[in-house]
């Protein structure tokens, strides 16, 4: 294995780079020229020079700076509920006895098979006339979005933090019981500090869900000034589409964060999608 | 029970109550709700007292007359048909050329994962620009290596390729999940191949792919259903044109439930997809049994 010759597997390598990586700068070239150069023929590979005002006018043509902040809260809150009552559920599931514990934890796993398809539409019209009942509106608010978070969130990372939860050495727990520590004390204080590496990757990953997310802010916001930055994008697409430089520039500031964040938090990403792998 | 058992139930029903909760209205309410609405006509906005029962109505509708359905099913049947196993083996070929101890493994596994990261409305405008049959990067390669350029998007025939090409290109999460499976494997066993003289590829059909198997089967499961939500892309580049060649299976769905308010009509839509994913996910179970090996599974 050590002494064969590794040359061929190089060049696919970089040749399939090329191709993973064409998307990306095709579209950041494009977001740097000129109208007249984005529909020239044939095309120019460099955007010479390049039209910095092309993100300044993406940018003030809608606005991104309200979507940006929508964004960050909707998604922060949702990471927030996630980590919160997720480790909670899953540190019961770990640990606490109680009857009905492993049925329902059967049940936890096969509703991570369920598309989400089959509950969105009684879903939605539960919130809908929730109206009725509250005198308040919840449909093009946010919080039909985040309540669910806040109920343990998606059982892909209940089930994560389970599995970690299950490999912290069990005497710990018990010394500190002994100690007079209630259960609550535990997880929140021997628990969860001993957790950073499962609870990071949970964050990661449930941010870049819902940060992504679009069916779910297109089926329950329908006011402007309450879209996220995935539906303030598709707006520009319907006002701006012919102005492919400015969507170019719009979509690169879309994926900036994300790609911050990947690049930032790659190690517990790659851990946490090759867990979900293994243990499956 | 103890008192001390009857205080550690309690606790733990405690624990898990906001999973317990929202299991029961948002997942197991919703779906038994969504059955009934299946059997009714109503917009779901309108007071309950204007939903009318109408049997089996929608079913047979949906089965017999209903030309869109019809597309939207096949689309995303043949798009999972030719997407899930092209998926598979891009991210078997990927992971099998990284676990080769190459250098620079963690800038190629960057470059190959990056993209499935980063899915969502701003790549499919990506896709959508580097498919433009006039000004798009792809047409303009094709037209450099003298190549047909198709229409693509604009082309029934080849709009459904573009979502399948895009669903290879963010393959990176099943290749990572294929790449940890591959670095599981026991080197002991390879050196106990090579012993035997066996050749690379016999190592490989031998003892990569059986130890491989049971990750090679969660991507399996996972991508079939993946492959029926395909949504945002085709909302974004298409809306399920041109003629409805892009017509995916949850967008008409969605322009059922929320551009037309036939919510009976489309929880029907949505009990369909459920039984058909149900039905392929304990096909792939079942057949699993022939293909899918567990380490300890003779000893145990």
């Amino acid at each position: 294995m050590k002494t064969r010759n590794q040359w061929p597997i190089y060049l696919l390598l970089v040749f399939c780079s090329i191709l993973f990586i064409t998307p990306f700068l095709f579209a950041l070239s494009s977001s740097l020229k000129k109208l007249d150069a984005v529909y020239a023929y044939p095309p120019t590979l460099l955007p010479v020079p390049p039209q910095w005002s092309n993100y300044e006018k993406a940018v003030t043509s809608l606005p991104f700076g309200q979507f940006l902040m929508n964004s960050v809260f909707l998604t922060l809150a949702c990471v927030a509920g996630q980590l919160v009552t997720g480790a909670l559920v899953a540190y019961s599931f770990a640990r606490l006895r109680w009857p009905g514990r492993d049925v329902m934890f059967l049940v936890l796993l096969s509703t991570m098979m369920l598309p989400g398809q089959v509950t969105m539409i009684p879903t939605f019209i539960l919130w809908t006339h929730l109206r009725d009942f509250t005198g308040m509106d919840w449909v093009g608010t946010f919080k039909p979005l985040i309540v669910p978070s806040f109920l343990g969130g998606a059982p892909i990372f209940i089930f994560l933090m389970r599995q970690f939860f299950k490999g912290i050495p069990v005497e710990l727990e018990e010394a500190a019981r002994i100690d007079g520590c209630s259960t609550f004390e535990i997880f929140w204080r021997i628990v969860l500090p001993l957790s950073r590496p499962v609870l990071t990757t949970v964050a990661v990953l449930s941010f870049i869900g819902h940060w992504h997310d679009f069916m779910g802010p297109l089926i329950y916001l329908d006011r402007v000034e309450t879209y996220t930055l995935q539906l303030g994008l598709r707006m520009f697409q319907t006002v701006n589409g012919g102005f492919t430089h400015y969507l170019m520039a719009a979509s690169m500031l879309v994926l900036l964060p994300v790609l911050v964040l990947f690049f930032v938090a790659q190690r517990q990403l790659v851990q946490g999608i090759s867990l979900t792998g293994i243990k499956g | 029970m103890t008192r001390r058992a009857k205080r550690e139930a309690l606790e733990g029903i405690l624990f898990a109550s906001p999973w317990l909760i929202g299991f029961v209205f948002f997942t197991a309410g919703p779906m038994i709700a969504s059955f009934l609405l299946s059997f009714t006509r109503w917009n779901g906005i309108t007071p309950l007292h204007e939903l009318k029962w109408i049997g089996a109505e929608n079913y047979v509708k949906l089965l017999t007359t209903d030309h869109s359905f019809a597309k939207a099913f096949r689309n995303t049947a043949f798009y999972a048909v030719v997407a899930v196993p092209l998926g598979l083996a891009t991210a078997l070929s990927l992971a099998l050329m990284l676990n080769q101890r190459v250098r620079g493994l963690a800038a190629f596994r960057t470059i190959f994962y990056l993209p499935s990261v980063v899915s969502g409305v701003a790549t499919s405008m990506l896709w959508l620009w580097l498919f433009n049959p006039s000004f798009g990067g792809v047409n303009w390669v094709l037209h450099l290596l003298r190549l047909p350029e198709p229409g693509w998007l604009t082309d029934e025939s080849t709009a459904l390729w573009v979502f399948i090409l895009m669903s290879v290109w963010g393959v990176g999460n099943t290749m990572l999940i294929t790449l940890a499976g591959l670095q599981e494997v026991p080197t002991h066993l390879y050196e106990a191949a090579a012993l035997d003289g066996a050749s690379t590829l016999s190592r490989f059909r031998h003892v990569t792919l059986p130890m491989l198997s049971p990750t090679l089967f969660f991507n399996l499961v996972m991508g079939i259903i993946g492959s029926f939500q395909v949504f945002t892309s085709a909302y974004v580049m298409t809306g399920g044109g041109p003629n409805e060649a892009t017509l995916f299976y949850v967008l008409y769905l969605y322009q059922k439930a929320f551009e037309q308010f036939q919510m009976g009509y489309a929880s029907a839509l949505a009990w369909i997809l459920f039984a058909v994913v149900l039905a392929l996910t304990l096909l792939v179970f079942r057949s699993s049994r022939l293909w899918v090996y567990y380490e300890g599974e003779l000893s145990s």
